[in-house]
């Protein structure tokens, strides 16, 4: 029996049957888009982190008060409490070091902006000129803070893009005086849109000199360090020297935590890879119970079809045709509902994206790939067994089957 | 030469503890071209007979040659070959495959040999019109009578030009108009020369045979064509 002959007579066979077809297909389609759906999930949320970490600008060190417990970085202990402050002094001894580029000293709080007869509670970071390059932050209208002594920064403010719009719309907002808190300051750029990153929406924030932030909060101290090495090779020497630094500022006390975004990068994409992978697996389960379907699917179509078989064997076929007859019904059931899985799991990944846009659902080729092996294979496997069981058929009973 | 030569053919049966002798000391030799009639009571080995005729079951002891070949000896690939090429089965129960067309199972031995579609499909063409089938090609079983229905299979069984057609009580599921016709059809494709076989238990279609073999308990009671040898009729 020619190939082409095989394929087509499985393929009227399991049309024959279309109850019995479809629900196979259905089976290893739902285990495939469960795969899909659920790595398109888990890698969304590894690469939307990896995004949130890299938009933070590159080569960054980042100084935090507080010692670790580890010495690395978990989420529980980015926030600790601050046995002794870090402080603009600090920031600016770091400055001169030199394997780093940039520093920048970010102290942050809330209060209430009044500005075009409009009022409302906004985040305010104190820092220095030097943040828009260390976050690569661009401008949409005027200038970021100007160069200036940390400790004589001028009353100057400048607003994220969404407090700019709901203040000012679509009038200018450069030039404007506003009320933040007790202070009067002049607007003196807004930034352009960049959304989520280090915890907090830039958009909604107002940026000011750093002693005005300070003196605003009545605090001396600082909520990070932002440091940018000269290149990716000098980050480990950045981490050792600024932990050094510090360590002697703050009479020999290691009170501070040091972390660069390669390591906590790094821990996230390791958490959540392995996090996608054992998603994988477990929808990769309903892929084996879709397979242990498919056997009996067939099963149950070599005892529908015994006297079809008997008939076969008495016009001819050899017991290898109406094995590869049986084989080929077993693995279109499978194609066919892989590839209605993979679609579905794409659609199912599709809507995802639309219900939550920030979240890049896509799944990665590794699993779109092995859920389609897997569901071939488990078909194929488990189409083995009753097609050899149609092929070993005593022709002579099998005809007497009705 | 004889198409078809058994010697002291025995097929015997176990169910548990019993065993059934199905068929004893078959001898028997047809010849290119005859038309025969294998009778007797039910339970006698006619089926059994017939199966072992088509290679759809084998012999527990004896020797059976088709075309001057032992064939017991063969590989069930090389039986399938030959069941392929050289045997046609005509079911009583017709045995077409439900799903496909009259002209599909037509085709199917065709099919199964590997023959290219462009070739079968104009020998299909060819087989209904002289089977009186070609307005029917594309019912499917269900849609047929059952008269049509045994005509397609007769179609099916003779598509590969077999030298033997087998047919296992042909008229069992249809009425006396009907099964004339289906036997008439038959004699015609014996004239013209396709060695026929015909298992029945109907004294009337058995009677019109050129030669009986009368079975009766695994036995050969009476052949016509050896009036002497066998014991008398009881
Ligand atoms: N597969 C089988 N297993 C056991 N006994 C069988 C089998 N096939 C046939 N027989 C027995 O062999 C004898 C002959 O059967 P069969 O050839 O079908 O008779 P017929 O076709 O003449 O009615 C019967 O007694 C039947 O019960
Ligand atoms: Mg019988």
């Amino acid at each position: 029996m020619r190939n082409a002959d095989v394929l087509r007579f499985a393929r009227d066979a399991a049309a024959g049957y279309p109850l019995r077809t479809s629900l196979s297909v259905l089976a290893m389609a739902i285990g495939v888009a469960a795969v899909v759906v659920l790595t398109a999930l888990g890698d969304g949320a590894r690469r939307y982190v990896v995004d949130q970490f890299s938009a933070l600008g590159s080569n960054l060190v980042i100084v935090l008060p507080g010692r670790s417990a580890t010495g690395g970085f978990s989420p529980a202990n980015a926030v600790t409490t601050t046995p002794r402050d870090l402080t603009v002094d600090d920031a600016f001894a770091l400055s001169r070091l030199p394997s780093v580029r940039r520093v920048a000293p970010l102290t942050a709080g809330t209060s209430e902006i009044n500005a075009n007869g409009r009022l409302r509670e906004t985040v305010v970071a104190g820092t220095s000129s030097t943040y828009l390059d260390i976050r690569s932050f661009k401008m949409a209208q005027g200038a970021f803070l100007p160069v200036a002594d940390w400790n004589r920064g001028a009353p100057v403010a400048v607003i994220g893009s969404k407090i700019k719009e709901e203040i000012f719309g679509a009038a200018p907002a450069v030039g404007e005086l506003i009320r933040l808190g007790d202070r009067r300051l002049r607007i003196i750029g807004v930034l352009k849109s960049v959304g989520q990153g280090l915890g907090m929406n830039t958009d909604e924030v107002v940026f000011v000199p750093v002693n005005v932030a300070q003196s605003m909060f009545n605090s001396n101290t600082l909520f990070r360090v932002l440091i940018e090495a000269r290149s990716r090779d000098q980050i480990e020497g950045v981490k050792a020297e600024v932990a050094a630094v510090l360590k002697a500022r703050h009479g020999g006390e290691e009170d501070i935590t040091v972390i660069t975004q390669d390591a906590v990068l790094a821990t996230f994409d390791k958490l959540l890879r392995a996090l996608t992978a054992a998603v994988a697996g477990i929808a990769a389960i309903s892929l084996a119970v879709a397979g242990i379907l498919v056997m009996n699917v067939m099963l149950v179509a070599v005892t529908q079809r015994t006297s079809e078989i008997g008939l076969l064997m008495a016009l001819g076929a050899r017991g290898a045709t109406i094995r590869d007859a049986f084989m080929a019904e077993a693995a279109m059931l499978s194609v066919v509902g892989a590839l209605t899985g993979y679609g579905l799991g794409l659609f199912g990944a599709f809507v995802l994206r639309q219900m939550y846009p920030v979240f890049p659902a896509y799944p990665p080729n590794w699993a779109v790939i092995a859920a389609l092996v897997t569901a071939l294979s488990t078909g194929l496997l488990f189409g083995i067994m009753p097609a050899r069981r149609a092929a070993r058929l005593d022709p002579v009973q099998a005809l007497m089957k009705h | 030469m004889s198409v078809i030569q058994l010697a002291g053919i025995e097929r015997v049966f176990h169910l548990g503890d019993s065993t059934v002798h199905a068929l004893t000391h078959l001898d028997v030799s047809i010849e290119a071209g005859e038309y025969v009639a294998i009778m007797g009571p039910s339970g006698s080995g006619k089926s059994t007979l017939l199966n072992l005729l088509g290679l759809l079951d084998r012999p527990d002891a004896g020797s059976y040659h088709l075309e001057g070949r032992d064939v017991t000896t063969l590989s069930p690939d090389e039986q399938a070959a030959v069941r392929s090429r050289r045997i046609g089965f005509v079911f009583q129960s017709f045995h077409l495959v439900p799903r496909l067309t009259a002209a599909e199972n037509v085709a199917l031995p065709m099919m199964l040999a590997g023959i290219p579609a462009a070739e079968r499909a104009q020998r299909v063409a060819q087989a209904l019109k002289d089977f009186g089938l070609d307005q029917r090609a594309d019912h499917r079983p269900d849609q047929l009578s059952g008269g049509q229905r045994q005509r397609v299979a007769i179609a099916r069984a003779t598509i590969m030009q077999p030298a033997v057609l087998l047919a296992d009580e042909p008229t069992g599921n249809l009425d006396r108009a009907t099964g004339d016709d289906v036997i008439h059809l038959l004699e015609v494709l014996n004239e013209r020369g396709m060695t026929l076989i015909i298992v029945t238990h109907d004294q009337k279609i058995g009677s019109r045979a050129r030669r009986q073999l009368m079975m009766e308990d695994g036995e050969l009671r009476h052949d016509s064509a050896r009036p002497a040898v066998t014991s008398p009729m009881p």
